[in-house]
């Protein structure tokens, strides 16, 4: 089941090779997106490349969440974009209902498209001002040639309904909207052809925290209501806890962590996984301020050049120079049934201190010469 | 007497559709050394109560009425000259963005210069001297090379350290800071939350922070006030606050908080949108929203009033019995209040 390597680098990175039950809806296979950087102005030279996506593969089932966290830079939109088919990916293979979607043209696309949609994360740059919100949600209808004009107009003052936004406003335009109220609308123009899947780039980070819990609890419901299967990208640790069935944890284009919710949130794995996890702020003054968190050195490397062997080794406590920084850690099991982490010295278990965190032989990591 | 007295502040902007009454009587207090959480959603005059105290509104729209006491002195009727000599200097601000708050065709050691230079008549030497071990106090790596660099080639997380440098150039007395972490990640969020504490244990600043996160009130703050619709709610210090909330606005913001060490199937929901500041709800502010409504509510609006058997500072502004209140609270931080609303 595993695909052929296009190029050297370091060996690939597939979670225990893919094994599929057959019932998968989504299968992202090794898949990678590569942006050229290039340089001259008539001859374009090809003199890096940005790796925005390396090597990640995960599987998904219907009626399932899947959460993908990581900080900005770590190719998780990409990543999605690539699923949409709004990029091409570099390589890989995408399967969607057991169909390999990943070259197909865009003419075969159309019909794959009725079946997943996307919900975006600013909810004021992802609808068009001038355009009535009964156009927006009734669009992808008429892309599709779904139904007569008088039906399309039932149809969206239903989805209106369904999102708990009042049928009337079927003529208003998205500036008379907040901005709650206009994710609600991008989540009924995602609904509006029944997709089976619905990929969420962080719909809920730009809104307030009560609002982002009318909508968190609203595509719950929704979920619930329609089976539908989302893949949901974050970088709030709760909120993904929150909505997630199984969690992806991104570094750097990799996926680093792949888990059962309940399994990842108790006993982390990964260090970066552990150092995010200690990082969110608890909204509680006595146990937020009793324990430490990891603080990470410096920030996320270019993917343009990124570390060699072990994305993570500049930054991480546990750091053995002539291992991390040679071998490249490969996902393996670890722990419970289907969690999987990529890293030579895994967490022993949850909480640490910082000694622990730390554990035994580590060095300090060469991160000096890597900050920029 | 407290470094910082506001009192009774009022900030009102005229527009087109009438008068917005952004700050509608707000009062707190900050002593040195101390950090104080406001918190809020969009919109409820959080900004707008800073942006006043520091003399930052536009002239021609805003009116403001009330005291700002800093250390004794009146902020909202001090002369524009005086204002100037407090502002980055005695009183410091960091705003959200740090994408748009330095100056993109100015190198970085050149801005931070500036800021000394305008408040204090030394050379150019010393000012980026000066520069230059702050930027190695907020921990930018090889601080000698990045003082000639430009804003753009920071990333956002470098930027913030830049701007709390800054900042802090003068030895500020009253830091403000407006949601300076917001717009970056968890693990640059911490670095620069853990930086600000130990900054303040070395330099005995106060910080006021605003902010929608309640998980970074509770990490950070000594005194929080809950600010809805251009009025504080509820005033306290942070672990009264937390542990035992008296307010339903409180306990909606601290519910629809999904939780890492918290399991729950639904979370609270406020119901509803924040009002219109032009013509804010009779009676309690919050009571279109409120699903513990009495008649009451619509009626007169409850003073903010000391909380029974509290231990220490606790204020709350609501007409619930406190039999209610506490069971209500006790079922949020059991995390069951969402099944039952």
């Amino acid at each position: 089941m595993s695909t052929t390597k296009p190029e050297q680098t370091a060996p690939a990175v597939v979670a225990p090779p893919l094994e599929l039950a057959g019932d998968e809806l989504l299968v992202v296979d090794d898949v990678k997106k590569h942006f050229p950087v290039t340089r001259g102005i008539i001859f374009q030279k090809e003199i890096a490349s940005v790796k925005a996506v390396d090597g990640v593969s995960f599987t998904l089932k219907e009626g399932e969440t899947l959460g993908i966290v990581g900080e900005s830079g770590c190719g998780k939109s990409t990543l999605a974009r690539c699923i949409m088919k709004l990029l091409e990916p570099t390589a890989g293979r995408i399967i969607f209902e057991g169909r390999d979607i990943t070259n197909l043209s865009r003419a075969e696309m159309r019909p794959v498209r009725r079946e997943m949609m996307m919900i975006f994360q600013d909810p004021y740059a992802s609808l068009n001002p001038r355009k009535r919100v009964g156009f927006i949600i009734g669009e992808p209808l008429q892309v599709h040639g779904i139904g007569s004009d008088s039906e399309i107009k039932r149809r969206v003052q239903e989805l209106l309904e369904i999102v708990g936004l009042n049928p009337e406003h079927y003529n208003r335009f998205p500036h008379e909207f907040s901005g709650g109220q206009r994710q609600r609308i991008g989540v009924a123009r995602a609904l509006a052809i029944n997709p089976k899947l619905i990929v969420c780039d962080e719909p809920v980070s730009a809104l307030d925290v009560s609002v982002q819990a009318q909508i968190l609890n609203l595509l719950k419901d929704l979920q619930r209501d329609f089976g539908l299967t989302y893949v949901f990208i974050a970088h709030d640790l709760n909120v993904v806890r929150h909505i997630s069935d199984r969690v992806m944890v991104m570094y750097l284009g990799h996926a680093v962590e792949i888990a059962d919710r309940d399994a990842l949130y108790a006993e982390p794995k990964h260090p970066y996984t552990g150092a995010l996890m200690s990082a969110v702020p608890l909204p509680d003054p006595d146990a937020g301020r009793a324990r430490k968190p990891v603080v990470l050195q410096g920030d996320v490397p270019s993917p343009i050049n990124p570390p060699s062997a072990c994305w993570f080794h500049p930054r991480c406590p546990r750091f053995h120079a002539g291992h991390c920084d040679v071998e490249t850690p490969q996902l393996r099991p670890l722990g419970v049934e289907g969690h999987v982490a990529a890293c030579h010295y895994p967490l022993e278990g949850w909480p640490l201190t910082e000694e622990e965190f730390r554990g035994s032989g580590a060095q300090l990591p060469p991160a000096a010469d890597r900050d920029e | 007497m407290a470094l910082l007295e506001v009192n009774d502040l009022k900030t009102y902007f005229r527009t087109d559709d009438g008068v917005v009454r952004a700050v509608d009587g707000v009062s707190f207090s900050v002593d040195k050394g101390q950090t104080l959480g406001i918190v809020g959603e969009s919109g409820s005059g959080k900004s707008v109560t800073c942006l006043t105290i520091m003399g930052l509104n536009p002239k021609r729209t805003a009116m403001s009425s009330g005291t700002a006491l800093w250390k004794g002195e009146d902020l909202l009727t001090t002369t524009p000259k005086r204002l100037r000599e407090i502002r980055g200097n005695e009183i410091a601000m960091i705003f959200q963005d740090p994408m748009t708050s330095l100056n993109p065709v100015h190198k970085i050691g050149d801005q931070l210069a500036e800021a000394m230079r305008l408040h204090e008549d030394v050379s150019k030497k010393t000012a980026r001297a000066r520069a230059l071990e702050l930027l190695k106090a907020v921990g930018i790596p090889r601080a000698e090379r990045r003082l000639d660099d430009y804003p753009h080639q920071f990333s956002g997380g470098m930027r913030q350290r830049v701007m709390i440098a800054m900042s802090l150039i003068n030895n500020p007395d009253l830091l403000i800071a407006d949601e300076p972490t917001t717009a970056l990640d968890v693990t640059t969020q911490a670095q620069i939350l853990d930086l600000m504490k130990r900054l303040q244990d070395e330099f005995g600043s106060a910080i006021i922070m605003i902010t929608h996160d309640l998980g970074v009130v509770a990490e950070v703050a000594d005194d929080v006030v809950v600010m809805y619709a251009a009025r504080v709610q509820e005033e306290g210090e942070v672990r009264n606050l937390f542990k035992r909330p008296n307010h339903p606005y409180t306990w909606g913001l601290l519910g629809s908080l999904p939780r890492l060490n918290q399991d729950v199937e639904r979370l609270v929901q406020i119901s509803g949108q924040p009002p219109s500041l032009l013509f804010p709800p009779k009676g309690c502010r919050f009571h279109p929203r409120c699903s513990y409504v009495m008649p009451i509510c619509s009626q007169t609006e409850p003073e903010l009033a000391d909380v029974p058997e509290a231990t220490g500072h606790h204020r709350v502004r609501c007409h619930l019995d406190q039999e209610t209140k506490d069971h209500e609270a006790a079922k949020l931080i059991e995390g069951t209040l969402a099944e039952a609303s």
